[in-house]
């Protein structure tokens, strides 16, 4: 478990980490490291460089902003978990980030590294996705429609750092996930958000990348209930089989969660 | 080659490590700390948990040089002038060992949760010890050592 050679470097400011990642070709962010200090021990990763953005201030924030809560790309899991902003807010994003990982894990994670890793079972990507977040980096807005590309890729171009998430603040949301009884990644994820106007539905931990349960969202904007969609099946055929879950067990407990967090949606 | 400096157990240390040290090896391999331990090699389970300011984090998910200026606490400073930290007390007291090879890792992390006010039942316990791994006891003990060093200490680490 001891990873390949690399030069290891701390900047002090974001313009800094941008202008030493602009030079290294081969190097990564590091930010929470739960992602790619564990590839690396595996030997499954090796850059050349990391430029480490983990400690970075600008990155750790959470703000209230009006009609949206805005998060820095370098908050911690944990952080998110207990902000008593964000659970007034959007109660469902601080229960999302609670059910990440284990304490350890939350203590480091960042939101960043986990929406730029993309991870098919990642929770976050569920939230951005279906609370309609916009991505922001150093030098643009991402709408998460654009953002998330496909498995653990996006949008997002070499070097390009995001900096923050805004997430607008729905009228009702809940996020329920089953969760792989050894990983306890999403098995899978389904979040579920209802705005003024419009209803959205984003699974992960069920296909390649995580993505939106359209049928679902229409169903939901006429009657936000768990009976409006007992009947809407999501198709198997594009989802992961494994040795934790054929495509149709996914497809079944797609719907089951899906019909959770309408309920918890509505209990609050 | 990477410079470090931080407080390890309230003493400061300083070395020069290969920039691909991971913290766990910092600790038990330069310092001699052999307490803190490595289990597995995937992040998942706990043997290796140790106190980075304040929070309780995986040492070997963690490089060396991230820990740089920070204030680190192992198994090995939770004893103070020769006498056991409550949690180690409970942990012997209500035999929440068996190899002891998770040890470390579980206490750190159960000084972590009381010190949040997380072991208000014994589920939330068990909830929070999702991270480490033991193979011994079936965790029953455990849970009631963490139970009853949150009693003991008043909920406050
Ligand atoms: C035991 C264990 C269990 C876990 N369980 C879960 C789980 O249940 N659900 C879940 O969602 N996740 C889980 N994770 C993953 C965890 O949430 C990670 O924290 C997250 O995926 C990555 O965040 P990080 O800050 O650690 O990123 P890092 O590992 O530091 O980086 C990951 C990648 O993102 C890039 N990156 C980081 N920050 C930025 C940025 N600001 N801009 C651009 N690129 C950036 C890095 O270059 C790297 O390629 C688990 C991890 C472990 C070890
Ligand atoms: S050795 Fe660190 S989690 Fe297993
Ligand atoms: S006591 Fe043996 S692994 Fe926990």
């Amino acid at each position: 478990m001891i990873p390949y050679s690399f030069n290891y470097h701390r900047p002090k400011t974001l313009a800094e980490a941008a202008a030493l990642i602009a030079k290294m070709p081969d190097a990564k962010f590091l930010a929470g490291g739960q992602t790619i200090i564990p590839a690396m021990k595996q030997r499954l990763a090796q850059p050349s460089a990391l430029v480490d953005i983990g400690a970075l201030k600008e990155l750790a924030f959470i703000r209230v902003a009006g009609d949206a809560v805005v998060i820095g790309a370098g908050t911690r899991h944990h952080d998110v978990a207990t902000s008593a902003d964000v659970a007034r807010a959007i109660p469902a994003l601080s229960e999302l980030a609670a059910m990440i990982g284990d304490p350890a894990v939350r203590s480091m994670g960042t939101l960043g590294g986990s929406i730029a890793n993309n991870d098919p079972a990642a929770d976050y990507p569920a939230a951005v996705l279906a609370l309609n977040a916009t991505v922001r980096t150093m030098k643009r807005s991402i709408a998460a429609d654009d953002f998330f590309t496909g498995m653990f890729s996006t949008a997002l171009e070499d070097g390009e750092i995001v900096t923050e998430v805004s997430f607008p603040i729905p009228q009702l949301a809940a996020y329920a996930k089953f969760r792989n009884p050894a990983s306890r990644y999403a098995m899978p994820g389904v979040f579920v958000a209802k705005a003024a106007d419009s209803v959205r539905v984003a699974a992960t931990g069920a296909a390649s990348c995580v993505f939106r349960i359209r049928e679902m969202e229409s169903a939901l904007a006429r009657n936000f209930a768990p009976e409006a969609i007992a009947d809407i099946a999501v198709s198997p055929e594009a989802l992961n089989s494994d040795i934790h879950a054929s495509a149709e067990y996914r497809a079944h407990l797609l719907n089951v969660m899906a019909r959770r967090a309408v309920q918890a949606a509505n209990a609050r | 080659m990477a410079a470090i400096s931080m407080t390890v157990n309230g003493k400061p240390v300083s070395a020069d490590v290969e920039d691909r040290t991971l913290l766990v090896y910092f600790l038990r391999e330069h310092l001699r700390l052999t307490g803190t331990h490595i289990g597995c090699d995937t992040s998942q389970c706990g043997a290796c948990v140790v106190h980075v300011n304040g929070r309780a984090v995986k040492s070997c998910t963690m490089f060396a040089a991230q820990a740089d200026g920070a204030n680190v606490t192992t198994i090995e400073g939770l004893a103070r002038d020769g006498k056991l930290h409550p949690v180690q007390e409970a942990f012997r007291d209500n035999h929440g060992l068996q190899c002891g090879f998770c040890t470390p890792g579980m206490i750190m992390t159960a000084v972590d949760i009381i010190r949040r006010g997380r072991a208000n039942s014994r589920a939330q316990i068990r909830e929070e010890l999702e991270g480490n791994i033991c193979r011994c006891t079936g965790y029953h003990n455990i849970v009631s050592a963490i139970e009853d060093a949150a009693k003991r200490m008043g909920g406050a680490a």
